[in-house]
């Protein structure tokens, strides 16, 4: 049976952006299904406006990775869906709080998805949080 | 034939090395050999984790000059 992950990335700080990008690449690189869930200050870094917007670094650890030879969050989850087929999904609250649509963000976005529909997905997996 | 290929990823940090050999693993055909060379200490570790959960074949795993060589046949 195969391991399913479902992770909520919902913070806009640079730690958290890309611990949820490599635990996610990871996940779904070692073959479990896994599902990212965009919300809250997370998903405008997603916008296409925003493809190059850095985000904030939340203590003494953002300096180290915001260096050469740390992957991006961005390409990160990118190969998770690439090379992992995770799917990432944004949260249509966020979206339409934002006033975009899916097809506004960067990477290959699949529907407006709302919270009920994410939990009951997750049922019988992990959830984590950044 | 079996290919035998390099895969540089020197000088990237954890997962890089990792997602850069998944990426070659995704177009290698089975009975192919990979050779992984890192400088990310943590990918030492975890790469052959990666290879025995997923189910490939650690071939080596040796530390040259602060090299990592960590060889892979793809098993299926």
């Amino acid at each position: 049976m195969t391991n399913k992950l479902s992770v909520m990335c919902v913070s806009g700080t640079l730690e958290k952006l890309q611990m949820a990008a490599m635990v996610s690449s990871v996940a779904a690189a070692t073959g479990e299904d896994v599902t990212v869930f965009f919300s809250m200050n997370a998903l405008k870094f997603f916008l296409k406006e925003n493809a190059e917007l850095a985000p904030p670094e939340e203590g003494d650890f953002g300096p180290l990775i915001n260096v050469e030879g740390v992957p991006a969050f961005r390409v990160l989850f990118e190969q998770a869906a690439e090379l992992g087929d995770a799917k990432l999904l944004a949260c249509s609250m966020a979206l339409d709080l934002l006033k975009v649509d899916p097809q506004d963000l960067v990477l290959d976005f699949g529907p407006a998805t709302g919270l009920t529909k994410f939990l009951s997905d997750a049922e019988e997996g992990r959830i984590v949080s950044f | 034939m079996p290919e035998e290929k390099i895969v540089d990823a020197r000088d990237t940090f954890c997962p890089g090395p990792l997602m850069e050999l998944i990426s070659f693993m995704k177009r290698a055909e089975i009975g192919d050999q990979l050779e992984l060379l890192s400088t990310d200490e943590g990918s030492a570790n975890d790469v052959p984790e990666w290879i025995s959960k997923v189910g490939h074949e650690l071939v080596s795993n040796e530390k040259i000059d602060d090299v990592w060589h960590i060889k892979v046949r793809k098993a299926k």
